[in-house]
């Protein structure tokens, strides 16, 4: 037991979250361990972007509380936070390059910003490692409206990485892609765990992405944590509620 | 108007003022963005430099062309330039820069923020451990509020040229009897007034496209808005900022 309250990177505890009358969070609860994935599924509009705002900082929760590190989310100072944020990558579903800058300069952004004191060299270095990471090496000088759908979402996966960060968040990784893009992208977020040993936890309501990348499902139903299980235990569940994902 | 849209102005005119007040509480604190402002600098200088310039040497021209035949009337052509200066340093180079300004860069900023908002660009720059507000909102308004007022002296000098062309186009005025002229009617008190509230003009410009665009929502239906909404605002409160400026001087004794 104790060796498990060691390895939990995040820990989700009662939190609630209301918009006016929508209650989009109720007393929810989850532990995320070292080094594994967890997808949470649910409808749209069930709060599962929430979720994960929340646990970044960019949306603070009403109720309970939210431990990333070992720290809580909600006490840290802005420079705090600042800091905790360097450990956690956030893939965003829009992916959020800045259009006006080109692929290096998206990357180099938050080593920059992260007072990460790199000469030029290793900031060279770490750009390049990135993009071969994500089989994108030769897209450095290249302006994101140049880019596929597929590729601006491997460099959005790229610009989290740089920072190598302990805790991956994905929002909705492979929304609006084809199904072979959506699968290669499945693909880079498992290889990405076994290589860097992170912890995710992943957004999305794609099947075949959650088949592929989940070690735990956890269902987000009324805002409350419906179930947790694997894909296994929870594709065979006889449960309607929870068929209606897998069928 | 509706006691609805009444209650939102007001709530439209309070959320404004709280994010001005935002912006002086974010100035003063540390990190400066010295290599965005300058960026946000050059583009707002550099990107309306040739529609300010065009637009002031046309009035200019227009205003001398327009002016003459009444100052014929009264035997007072010799008045041109002298008339012509002063309408064009103490109100039209200064208002019509602002209004050029309001129209590319403040439409501009307001579309830029807009699209960044809705693409969740500003939150990522947020994860990427820059603040937001200080990163995109203090630089463009300081932006606005430094260069507005050097391309309202740029716009004075290519008006006053303007008028010098337009003078001569049905009567004879030397170049050194033109300046001479120009400057003998000018005086510290027609100047100053006019360059102090261009960066009224300027701030204004800065604030109100960077708050549309920051608080843009509903997509991209959404930044057409804000780009829209930025320019009728922004060019709105500069033509209140002008009549309370000329109020002031008018207070201040410079008549």
């Amino acid at each position: 037991m104790q060796s498990k309250q060691v390895d939990i990177v995040i820990g989700v505890k009662n939190v609630s979250k209301s918009f006016g009358d929508n209650h989009v969070l109720n007393d929810f609860t989850l532990d995320v361990f070292k080094g594994e994935n967890i997808v949470v599924l649910g409808k749209s509009g069930s709060g599962k972007s929430v979720l994960i705002k929340c646990i970044i900082g960019l949306m603070k929760q009403d109720k309970g509380d939210i431990n990333v590190l070992g720290k809580s989310v909600a006490d840290l100072s802005s420079d705090e936070l600042d800091q905790l944020r360097s450990k956690v990558g956030f893939l965003f579903q829009s992916n959020a390059l800045y259009d006006s800058m080109t692929v290096r300069e998206n990357l180099e952004f938050p080593l920059r910003r992260h007072g990460k004191s790199l000469s030029q060299s290793e900031m060279d270095m770490a750009v390049q490692q990135a993009l071969e990471s994500v089989g994108l090496a030769h897209t450095e000088n290249m302006m994101p409206s140049e880019l596929s759908g597929g590729m601006k979402k491997r460099i959005a996966i790229a610009r989290t990485l740089i920072l190598k960060p302990e805790i991956i968040l994905y929002d909705e990784p492979t929304t609006g892609l084809d199904p072979i893009t959506g699968k290669g992208i499945s693909e880079l977020i498992l290889e990405i765990q076994r290589k860097f040993n992170t912890s995710s936890i992943i957004i999305s309501h794609d099947m075949h992405c959650v088949k592929i990348v989940a070690n735990r499902i956890v269902m987000l139903i009324d805002g409350e944590c419906y179930k947790i299980g694997t894909y296994e235990e929870l594709s065979h569940s006889d449960d309607q509620r929870i068929r209606e994902f897998f069928d | 108007m509706s006691d609805n849209a009444f209650i939102r102005f007001l709530k439209e005119a309070g959320e404004l003022s709280a994010f001005t007040g935002r912006f002086f509480k974010e100035l003063f604190k540390p990190r400066q963005e010295w290599r965005e402002l300058l960026r946000q600098c050059f583009y707002v200088g550099n990107h309306s430099l040739a529609l300010v310039g065009t637009t002031a040497f046309i009035m200019g021209l227009v205003l001398t062309i327009q002016s003459r035949p009444t100052l014929v009337e009264f035997g007072a052509e010799a008045w041109l330039p002298k008339m012509v200066s002063i309408s064009l340093i103490r109100e039209i180079a200064p208002v019509i820069t602002a209004l050029i300004c309001a129209g590319k860069v403040g439409s501009g900023i307001g579309a830029e923020l807009g699209s960044m908002k809705v693409t969740e660009q500003i939150d990522a720059m947020d994860v990427s451990g820059t603040n937001p507000f200080k990163y995109l909102v203090v630089t463009r308004v300081l932006a606005t509020t430094l260069m507005l007022p050097v391309l309202a002296v740029i716009a004075d000098a290519v008006a006053l040229y303007g008028a010098y062309l337009g003078a001569n186009i049905k009567g004879v005025v030397s170049w050194q009897l033109y300046w001479s002229q120009v400057f003998e009617a000018l005086s510290y008190s027609d100047a100053l007034p006019a360059f102090v509230k261009t960066y009224f003009f300027g701030f204004a410009i800065g604030i109100v496209g960077c708050y549309k665009g920051f608080n843009s929502n509903k997509g991209t239906e959404g930044v057409g808005r804000s780009a829209n909404s930025a320019v009728v605002v922004s060019s709105l409160l500069v033509f209140v900022l002008d009549l309370i400026a000329v109020q002031i001087a008018d207070i201040l004794g410079f008549t």
